[in-house]
């Protein structure tokens, strides 16, 4: 038997009673761990069946701490002490993606709630993915309760850090809440404050139904399933549902809460969050920010705020094994079924052989993409460098979209625009001269900077995404520490001087090292690579010249002298067998090459020159 | 050195499948000898040998006996004919007296017997032999000796940790000849770090000059285990230089073939046929031979095994009846071609191009001549490519 959701039940509950929330935090702040409080003191999982993290389901979320996929939990809540003890409330948590790439994501979610609880680490203070949502919390007018968590840290200051918050939302430093995810400190007051203080969702109830989906997520089983909130009138069960975008129209196969596990009901009503099921099998017929109607008693017109997701970075994926191409067709194909922003298609390089142009919402889109396909689906892959979108004016006017630099046309060109961001940096005092010097280096223009306490200051830039997506993250951290934390949002495009720069092996352009750069950033772009290519190429049988060029204009050169001993001088009987077994392990390693023109150039070295020193794991904090 | 061998068990009797006894004996057969004793352990040397304090209460007497038992299981095991070489080596050879090696050689006479003309040869440390000892040897049946020189230059010894004296190498060849030795060999280590070219050149001069009939050149390897690896690794001792070492072989052949002296394998030069040494030639073209002795690896009929490393646990296997041997791989057919083309391709007598497509080696390696594909001297540098290209 599903838990018991108190008197409320779906499809019966009064919006007055109903509160829906969502949690901000930053990566590591403890979300997790307070929603497991929350589920437990609200009684909707079973003791026994309690696990940590509970609402976390994908390992690659569990282990990087971050949430890919958003959910909604129902939970009723009595309000245990002070005014209003004994009132009975549903809680609808919904649970926001945290990071910069989903923003969208993240605004959908923020548009199903009322009100948002702000978390904070009460031993780290706010970070700067955690303020871009609170902005986009407060743009979306919602009310927002501070809480510091951590506060059985030795090291906590939540006095410090409750200064910090209410300077940002204008509060008393005492309207912060304390809790403790760990020890469950100060929840039971959070739920209760929750129902006090946050608004009850308003909707038509008797107006045609409108829903707003702000999740979508591809089960193998059951197919896509749809998180909704209810902002006018009612859905019921077996009625046919109609997606405002399109048109489409869906019998609707199932409808229920999430509690935290699925309870099927009959309806949802005003400011309600469930699930519906159709049947669809991919989460594009069920796009995040679409509104639902029912079919037979249509609305008239769509919740406002429904974007199409737009891929803003590009890398090719090939496999290392040119033979798994036909897997890492099928590995995308199932992974897109589960995300409306990944699209991709077919493209060959010759230096890599087939492989996938993929777009991607982000950088973080695009670990964790690469990630899954090498987990979930045993691939190794090669990525090339990530760029972003050009857009190429042609002086005879003809307009060329580059997604890839191979397709950076070679004629007349007019003007080249690209993607901009306005980023936000929270760093310490102390290192802000470096973040600016990072900054202006990579050709951002400063829009402000404040000061959030004493010791930190936020700092705002515009600068092109090219610039961000080039070990931008990682420069961050090492000149500040790791204290500087980033978040950026497109902010449209500009006109700059951009070229491209090819590199050249034995006078052969390799595909794969293109790069469209800053024409003031082409001759070190050049030098970089062809370093580190004669670095990581063996030397041949034969000089191999390596040469970075603008058009026919070289601009770099480097060159591998030819390997002149390749021998071990002994071959006596002992060593014949080990010989014998080298030879049959470079046999192996030879598939592993990849022939530029006669040139042998070894996997790694094509991952290694590929990599900006950017790690994955350097984005978890 | 937990580690585990990477090969099949061998079975306690030491017996072989069936299928080695119809491939062998087309390639002559030789005697392999380890000697795994020396008096000090030098930088560079990986091999398996023991100094007096590693020995974990093995001894020579306990070693010369376990090698009779181990010749004893060898007599049982294969049916070989007469033996055409002998080959001891270590470790130090002459840690053993000239009796003992002589009274070993016997016994190895005595299992299958000596070919008319054979050839015995015994590594010997320049240090350890005296013109007495070398007559002694030749008396008991030895007919080649090969002395470990390394080089002519003290500082380049001292990195070695050799314990000659620079002159001493070449001295000990005039006295082998004088005691009547035809074919005498001296050792010479290239590329150390600290050696210039003309301490090479001194010791190219110092070693031609002794009159032997026979070079072997090596490239100082930096070898996983040694000390020398752990000061290069510490930043002690630079690492050796391929491109030095290039420039080194290039002066050795200008210098040996000025001196009359020809390349019949990569890193090995002889005065004339007779002075090519027969049992390493045997192992290159495929030859069976036994190997006994600690750590000792053996040949015969496509089956390669070896032997336990330790003397100690040597000599207890044999001492239960059991063979010493650690592990051995059967090989394929394919991996038996594998072998004879990496094998071939570094002798002068080269490869039958009717059997590899030369066409895959980068142009200026090999020099085809009447159905041979021979190293060029480019190639000779080069020999490992070379292989690669062929087989893979």
């Amino acid at each position: 038997m599903p838990p018991t959701l108190g008197s409320n039940l779906p499809g019966a509950t009064a919006p007055d009673a109903i509160r829906n929330f969502c949690i901000i935090a930053h990566i590591d702040h403890g979300k997790s761990t307070l929603a497991d409080r929350m589920l437990q003191l609200t009684e909707v999982v079973d003791p026994r069946l309690m696990r940590a993290q509970y609402l976390d389901r994908m390992d690659i979320e569990r282990e990087r701490g971050i949430t890919i996929k958003s959910q909604a939990v129902r939970m009723p809540w009595t309000i245990r002490e002070g005014e209003r003890t004994g009132e009975q409330a549903v809680l609808n948590m919904i649970d926001t993606p945290g990071h910069v790439d989903f923003t969208y994501e993240v605004s959908r979610s923020l548009a199903a709630c009322e009100g948002a609880v702000l978390l904070v680490d009460a031993a780290q203070g706010i970070e700067a993915q955690t303020l871009a949502n609170l902005y986009l919390a407060m743009e979306n007018n919602l009310t927002v309760i501070p809480v510091l968590n951590k506060i059985d840290l030795p090291a906590a200051q939540p006095e410090k850090y409750a200064e910090e918050l209410a300077h940002l939302i204008g509060c008393q430093p005492e309207d912060c809440l304390r809790v403790s995810g760990k020890t469950g400190i100060g929840v039971p007051h959070l739920l209760d404050e929750i129902v006090r203080q946050l608004p009850a969702p308003v909707g038509d109830a008797s107006a045609p139904a409108r829903a707003m989906i702000f999740d979508s997520v591809y089960d193998i089983y059951r197919g896509v399933v749809t998180y909704v909130r209810v902002i006018d009138g009612r859905i019921e069960a077996r009625e046919r549902i109609k997606m405002m975008s399109t048109g489409a129209v869906h019998e609707l196969l199932e409808l229920g809460v999430i509690s935290p596990e699925p309870v099927k009901s009959q309806a949802i009503g005003v400011g309600e969050v469930g699930y519906l099921i159709t049947g669809v099998k991919d989460v594009r017929q069920s796009r995040v920010g679409d509104t639902i109607t029912i079919n037979n008693r249509p609305a008239k017109t769509a919740l406002g705020g429904y974007k199409d997701p737009k891929p803003m970075v590009y890398s090719g994926l090939y496999p290392l094994d040119g033979s798994d191409y036909p897997d890492l067709r099928e590995a995308l194909d199932k992974l897109k079924l589960n995300d409306a922003a990944l699209v991709y298609e077919p493209e060959s390089s010759a230096a890599l052989g087939f492989g996938f142009r993929v777009g991607f919402l982000g950088l973080l889109h695009l670990e964790i993409i690469r990630e899954r396909l090498e987990r979930e689906f045993g691939l190794e892959l090669i990525s090339t460098a990530p760029n972003v979108v050009y857009r190429v004016i042609m002086e005879d006017g003809k307009e060329v979209t580059v997604t890839n630099p191979s397709e950076y046309p070679t004629g007349k060109i007019g003007e080249v625009h690209e993607p901009t961001v306005r980023a936000t940096v929270l760093t310490p005092n102390d290192y802000v001269g470096a973040v600016m010097e990072l900054c202006q280096g990579r050709r951002g223009s400063l829009q402000g900077m404040d000061y959030l306490s004493a010791d930190r200051v936020e700092l705002r830039y515009t600068m092109p995404l090219g610039e961000i997506i080039f070990d931008f993250f990682d420069q961050l951290k090492s000149r500040t520490k790791g204290y500087a934390s980033l978040d950026y949002e497109p902010s449209g495009e500009q006109a700059a001087d951009l070229v491209k720069v090819d590199i050249l092996l034995q006078g052969e352009a390799v595909d794969a090292f293109s790069a469209i750069v800053h024409k003031e950033k082409a001759y070190a772009y050049g030098t970089m690579i062809a370093a580190k290519l004669r670095e990581l190429i063996p030397r041949q049988q034969f000089e191999v010249p390596i040469q970075a060029a603008v058009g026919s204009r070289v601009i770099a050169r480097e060159t591998i002298r030819a390997i002149r001993k390749d021998v071990l001088a002994k071959c006596y009987g002992g060593d014949i067998s080990r010989k014998r077994k080298l030879l049959e392990k470079q046999k192996e390693g030879k598939k592993r090459m990849k022939m530029v023109g006669r040139v042998e150039v070894p996997q790694e070295a094509f991952i290694a020159a590929l990599s900006t020193s950017e790690s994955p794991d350097a984005k978890k904090k | 050195m937990a580690q585990l061998p990477d090969g099949d068990p061998v079975p306690d009797d030491g017996s072989l499948p069936a299928g080695a006894h119809e491939i062998a004996g087309k390639r002559g057969f030789g005697v392999y000898l380890h000697v795994p004793f020396c008096a000090s352990r030098c930088g560079y040397c990986d091999f398996n040998t023991y100094t007096p304090g590693e020995l974990g209460g093995a001894d020579i007497d306990g070693y010369l006996e376990a090698v009779k038992r181990e010749l004893k299981l060898a007599k049982e095991t294969i049916a070989p004919g007469q033996v055409r070489t002998v080959f001891v080596g270590g470790g130090t050879p002459t840690m053993l007296t000239p009796g003992q090696l002589g009274g070993l050689l016997d016994e190895i006479d005595k299992t299958w017997g000596l070919e008319k003309g054979a050839e015995v040869t015994t590594e010997a440390n320049p240090e350890s032999v005296t013109p007495d000892s070398l007559k002694q040897l030749r008396r008991l049946g030895f007919t080649r000796i090969s002395l470990g020189m390394q080089s002519a230059a003290s500082n380049v010894l001292r990195i070695l940790e050799r314990q000659h004296r620079p002159g001493r190498a070449p001295q000990a060849a005039t006295e082998a000849r004088e005691a009547g030795f035809k074919h005498v060999n001296l050792d010479l280590i290239y590329g150390t770090p600290g050696e210039s070219k003309e301490d090479f050149e001194l010791s190219l001069e110092k070693a031609t000059g002794a009159g032997v009939d026979h070079i072997s050149a090596y490239s100082l390897i930096v070898e996983d285990g040694t000390r020398l690896a752990r000061q290069v690794q510490k930043g002690e001792i630079p690492q050796p230089d391929d491109d030095v070492a290039a420039d080194r072989y290039l002066a050795a052949e200008e210098h040996l073939s000025a001196k009359g002296f020809q390349w019949y394998e990569v890193s090995n030069w002889a005065t004339s046929p007779q002075a090519q040494c027969q049992h390493n030639l045997l192992y290159w073209r495929g030859g069976d031979w036994w190997g006994l002795g600690p750590g000792a690896h053996s040949h015969y009929g496509g089956v390669r095994w070896w032997n336990v490393k330790h003397p100690k646990r040597y000599a207890e296997r044999l001492g239960q009846g059991k063979s010493p041997g650690l592990a051995r791989e059967i090989l394929t057919a394919e991996q038996r071609e594998t072998e004879d083309v990496l094998l071939q391709t570094r002798l002068r007598e080269g490869l039958d191009t009717s059997t590899v497509d030369v066409s895959k080696v980068e142009p200026g390696l090999l020099e085809i001549s009447e159905g041979r594909a021979t190293l060029t001297l480019r190639g000779r540098l080069l020999a490992d490519a070379v292989v690669r290209s062929l087989l893979t």
